[in-house]
């Protein structure tokens, strides 16, 4: 997450006699700090690396790792290349969130709209929400095997409560006058849903399903490191059995990318999406 | 030609049926009003005096505790298209541009994509934004938007127009035009229209009878007929109307009417 909470980034409150002070200098934006973060870490990996500090066989030089990874793009580690593997893996996320989307939106609208339905799921909701999905990964296993379904129903389950969550809160948060504005124009009950309280609670969904896409990554890896014969965590997990860190450290910094870039286009998506989630 | 009706109606709040409790509260008493299509009432009264419940009780969002709220003899259940609500704040979907909020009341009737943005496309012209209809609703300033509300409502070709403030939180200057406005389109809808407003100047102006509502419980404490409305229909200027010493006159005598339910309030 990218929440500042620092105190110097908040606007400052002019004061009196301003003027007569000597210009400050501006201070350094946020950018240039965390830049300079990335320029203190990466070489002070390499220097360790360098004079041999820290064993090869545990911390890789920064070279090793980028050769690694030119390696696995071109030709691979454990019988597929970073891009199958890498498809793998988003195959099952993006089949996940489908699943997770269909159920999630449904049973959202359900609790949000229907004192009958929040009765029904709500217990459900609330005891799934905190389990960590590895609990249950070994009881999926054992209902749906250890195939491609058992991965794709883990990951949609830790994405589930998310979107059920942000759908009913959408749809609870409608704004009384939109839905009254509606009626009064002559919309059934069914149009008040379609028309007003769905488009309301789309940005509200659009969150809950970016949350969705960032637990649901970090447990598909999980899962991946536990039960697959591919992925890009199963990568990782079986280049640390043969103790091959480079690979293992280039299949991290891949997850982080990939983590960052589905954030970022979910981003869009709500930008694109929900322009006027902006103007309320 | 249509009457809006109120018999008798009173209300509780919470609306709990069967239980009095100490924190119940009567908000309107024994209210008898009618509105009838050539008609423009205009209700006033201070704050908390009943205004907008009494507005939600005709657009069918509250229940009467006691007494009926009829159209044409038929008891109002709940709202309906008959009744078209234009809100203080506007209420557009923001999801919607002009002309499609605009086209909502034909979307919801099942008039096809292509005739209902043409009808409302029409719409948008009789309010004066031909050009609007693609602005998204934050790129309309506040009178152009109260614009599209009543576009909105007009196209739900309703009998009666129920007006809660529409005009309550724009400038002066744009409110004094909007109140010609809202005077000439009433009249060419041919629809009756029930206004809340807190402005005893925009009662005056807009009324064809002014009613004023009292506080604690809200009851119709006064009623007045008012002829400045046909005046502005014919052409006189908003301003000349309101500077007239028989405006003035009346505008002083409601305060007094309002002045007095509030002392009234205060020794009982």
């Amino acid at each position: 997450m990218t929440l500042s909470t620092d105190i110097e980034t908040l606007p400052q409150v002019a004061e009196k006699g301003e003027a007569e002070r000597p210009p400050k200098a501006r201070p350094l934006p946020v950018a240039v700090i965390s830049a300079i973060t990335i320029g203190v870490i990466i070489p002070a990996w390499g220097l360790a690396s360098a004079y041999a500090l820290v064993s090869p066989v545990f911390l890789p030089s920064p070279r090793q790792v980028v050769l690694a990874l030119y390696n696995l793009v071109v030709t691979g580690f454990v019988d597929a290349t970073l891009a199958e593997h890498v498809g793998a893996s988003l195959y099952r996320i993006f089949g996940a969130l489908i699943a997770s989307i269909l159920i999630g939106i449904p049973a959202g609208i359900a609790i949000g709209t229907s004192r009958l339905g929040r009765g029904i799921l709500d217990p459900i909701v609330e005891f799934l929400r905190p389990l960590p999905p590895l609990a249950y990964l070994p009881l999926i296993i054992i209902w749906v095997g250890i195939g491609e379904a058992s991965k794709i129903t883990v990951i949609a389950l830790s994405m589930l409560p998310s979107i059920i969550l942000s759908t009913s809160a959408g749809v609870r948060g409608v704004s009384k006058d939109h839905v009254n504005a509606a009626r009064s124009l002559g919309a059934s009950r069914r149009q008040v849903l379609r028309e007003v309280v769905l488009p309301s609670a789309v940005p509200s969904i659009l969150t809950g399903v970016r949350i969705a896409l960032g637990a649901g990554w970090t447990t598909l890896v999980a899962a991946e490191l536990v039960a697959a014969t591919s992925g890009i965590g199963f990568m990782i997990q079986s280049a640390a059995q043969f103790l091959v860190t480079d690979i293992v450290i280039a299949g991290i910094v891949v997850i982080a990318l990939i983590a960052i870039l589905l954030e970022y286009v979910a981003r869009q998506i709500e930008r694109r999406l929900v322009p006027w989630a902006a103007h309320r | 030609m249509s009457t809006l009706t109120f018999r008798n109606v009173s209300l509780r709040y919470p609306p709990r049926a069967g239980r009095a409790g100490a924190d119940e509260k009567l908000v309107l008493d024994g209210i008898n009003l009618q509105v009838a299509s050539h008609e423009l009432v205009a209700v006033i009264g201070r704050s908390g005096s009943g205004k907008t419940s009494l507005l939600n009780l005709a657009a069918g969002f509250l229940e009467p505790t006691a007494g009926t709220i009829t159209v044409d003899g038929v008891p109002v259940d709940g709202p309906s298209a008959d009744r078209a609500v234009v809100f203080q704040d506007d209420a557009l979907y923001p999801w919607l541009d002009a002309r499609d909020n605009i086209a909502l009341p034909f979307k919801l009737k099942g008039v096809p994509l292509a005739e209902r943005r043409a009808r409302a496309e029409q719409l948008l012209a009789r309010v004066g934004l031909a050009d609007a209809g693609d602005r998204r609703i934050w790129e309309l300033s506040g009178g152009m938007r109260q614009r599209v509300g009543i576009a909105r409502a007009l196209a739900a070709e309703p009998r009666f127009l129920l007006l809660d403030e529409p005009l309550g939180a724009l400038d002066a200057l744009t409110r004094t035009r909007m109140q010609e406005f809202l005077l000439r389109i009433k009249a060419e809808s041919g629809a009756g229209a029930l206004l809340i407003t807190h402005s005893i100047e925009e009662a005056l102006l807009l009324g064809t009878r002014i009613v004023v509502l009292s506080p604690n419980p809200g009851r119709l404490t006064a009623e007045i007929e008012a002829g400045f409305n046909a005046e502005v229909l014919n052409g006189a200027s908003v301003a000349a109307v309101k500077a007239s010493p028989i405006f003035k006159r009346m505008h002083a005598g409601l305060t007094g009417l309002i002045h007095a339910s509030a002392e009234e309030e205060i020794a009982a």
